[in-house]
């Protein structure tokens, strides 16, 4: 059984939640991180206390839930589409066992949370992928859910703000993994022609199917400090290309250097910048 | 003839396997190759333009790996850079103003890797094409004519139809990717085959393509005739429908893949 060991191991730096992941829970034995950017050691209830942050400014990764309580009004969050679940439809080696250790470990039953909310007063739907949830990966459940959210927001003509973190489509579901990408872009166009607002905010580390389908479908596209995001892995590419990468290739502010971009949204400020976004999209439709 | 999943894998990427090319001048007539996406470059990796399907003008754009080494060298192996995606895009969004039908012939082990590539987005070049394509109101059939890797693949790829050769394959992630994520051993790809499903077969069954197009006479004039009839055929059917039926048609079938878990 060799062999259906590794199934049920982290594959590599990104699933364990990466060099800057925090865990997901207290852990007695280690109540100190190492900040990878000023290497100050904080003790890890100061670093939950602040958002994630380390003094320096370096964003830590956060989970859904975390993100949830500094994001939406206390007590707004109706969640939706809690039911969808994920299925096996390759009928894949160890990933139904996968699923379940993972269901565990990260109390959430799949890699993304939906529901209403309210952001400053301003009403929304509201995606946040897990990256504690075998790195936010796409399957059936992520697209399904993500695509129902859209059509519930075109329905009721609400605007749609979504947290993305994704490793990329879910091997494990194969080609059905690969077509949410087309599925979730068509429930965006829709709510797009409908005149409605969708706004992201990407966050560490968005790439793959996620970032080719609606983590770049944004009309106003931010970005938390530091975050990677990309199509490829870098390593991938560093392997491909045998060339040295760029400093700082395939981060937000990469991203905003080229273009691809509209601003960078510090975590202590990016409720209010949601808001702010959410609010001046309200008036122009309430005048119009 | 190729059995296991991994002998598709290999008959799939084979390279005296039919090109886009070859289908185009098989198939189609009067073709005139369009270049460049208007904003950055031409990616030599996509071949596009306007050519005869029978008495219809189409837009045809095709996944060009090349046959010989410097052919694959010249086409960048089939691996499309963003300005690909937006060439493609652009023809497509011409094909809409005219209403012409489009055909993509797609054949790719996945979007070019690379600095440059990121530094010009590849990813929402892709998620463009996906976005644009959910909505474009003239048909689609798109042909997985040999490989249909990931991402680089599904961005023309999100169609009226979706058709495989029979030794083709359309996949997540290569065989190969997949061997070393879970064994950290690239060799072991066959057996990732197998539990990938990549092959026509498996895609069929599984509800993600339309038809299978059987190899009898691969790259023969039969073959191309026969081709060229059945898509033909299935374009004046679809080109009868308004567009609001056909985006319609067109959301309802992705809409539908993975959906089974509603409740």
């Amino acid at each position: 059984m060799a062999i259906l060991d590794f199934l049920f191991q982290p594959k590599n730096e990104l699933e364990e939640g990466g060099r800057s992941a925090l865990p997901a829970q207290a852990d007695e034995s280690e109540p100190e991180k190492v900040c990878p950017n000023c290497h100050k050691s904080i003790p890890l209830s100061r670093i939950w206390a602040e958002q994630n942050l380390c003094s320096c400014g370096y964003h830590f990764r956060m989970n859904a839930r975390q993100r949830l309580a500094i994001t939406a009004d206390a007590g707004t969050f109706a969640p939706l589409f809690d039911e969808v679940s994920s299925s096996d439809p390759l009928s894949f080696p160890g990933y139904r066992k996968k699923l379940e250790t993972t269901q565990v470990s990260s109390r959430e039953n799949e890699a993304v949370i939906c529901g209403t909310a309210r952001i400053e007063g301003e009403e929304c739907c509201l995606f946040i992928m897990e990256p504690y949830f075998m790195m936010g990966s796409m399957g059936s459940a992520v697209g399904e859910r993500i695509t129902r959210l859209f059509e519930y927001a075109t329905e009721r003509r609400l605007p749609v703000v979504g947290f993305t973190v994704s490793g990329g489509a879910r091997m494990q579901e194969g080609l059905v993994s690969l077509m949410q990408m087309a599925k979730t872009s068509a429930a965006v166009r829709r709510h797009s022609d409908a005149g409605l607002f969708y706004l992201t905010v990407l966050t560490d580390p968005t790439t793959g199917g996620v970032t080719a389908s609606f983590a770049m479908e944004g009309d106003i596209i931010l970005a938390e400090p530091g975050a990677v995001v990309g199509f490829a892995g870098a390593r991938v590419i560093e392997q491909t290309t045998r060339k040295a990468l760029p400093k700082g290739f395939q981060t937000a502010e990469f991203l905003l250097d080229h273009g691809f971009i509209d601003a960078i949204a510090p975590r202590r400020t990016q409720k209010k910048l949601i808001s702010q976004l959410l609010s001046m999209h309200r008036e122009a439709r309430d005048n119009g | 003839m190729a059995d296991t999943a991994y002998e598709k894998v290999k008959a799939a990427r084979a390279a005296k396997r039919p090109t886009a090319s070859d289908y185009i001048r098989g198939m189609l007539t009067d073709f005139v190759e369009l270049h460049g996406d208007r904003r950055f470059a031409d990616d030599k990796a996509i071949v596009a333009g306007l050519a005869r399907l029978g008495g219809r003008s189409i837009t045809v754009i095709g996944i060009e790996k090349g046959h010989s080494a410097k052919e694959r060298v010249a086409h960048a192996f089939g691996a499309p850079n963003p300005e690909g995606y937006r060439k493609a895009l652009r023809l497509m969004k011409q094909a809409e103003k005219f209403r012409r039908p489009v055909l993509c012939l797609v054949d790719t082990s996945g979007a070019f890797c690379g600095i440059g590539a990121e530094e010009r987005g590849q990813g929402q070049a892709i998620a463009e094409c996906l976005n644009e394509l959910s909505a474009l109101k003239t048909p689609v059939i798109s042909v997985i004519i040999g490989e249909g890797g990931s991402g680089g693949a599904l961005a023309l790829s999100l169609a009226d139809e979706v058709w495989m050769l029979e030794n083709s394959i359309y996949s997540v992630i290569s065989p190969e990717g997949c061997a070393s994520i879970l064994w950290k051993d690239a060799s072991k790809a066959e057996t990732a085959a197998q539990y990938l499903r990549l092959t026509a077969q498996d895609a069929l069954e599984l509800g993600i393509i339309d038809r299978i197009i059987p190899e009898d006479g691969l790259g023969d004039d039969i073959f191309f005739t026969r081709l060229r009839a059945v898509l033909s055929g299935r374009f004046q059917a679809l080109c009868a429908a308004s567009a609001e039926e056909l985006l319609e048609r067109r959301y309802a079938r992705f809409r539908s893949i993975g959906a089974e878990n509603a409740q």
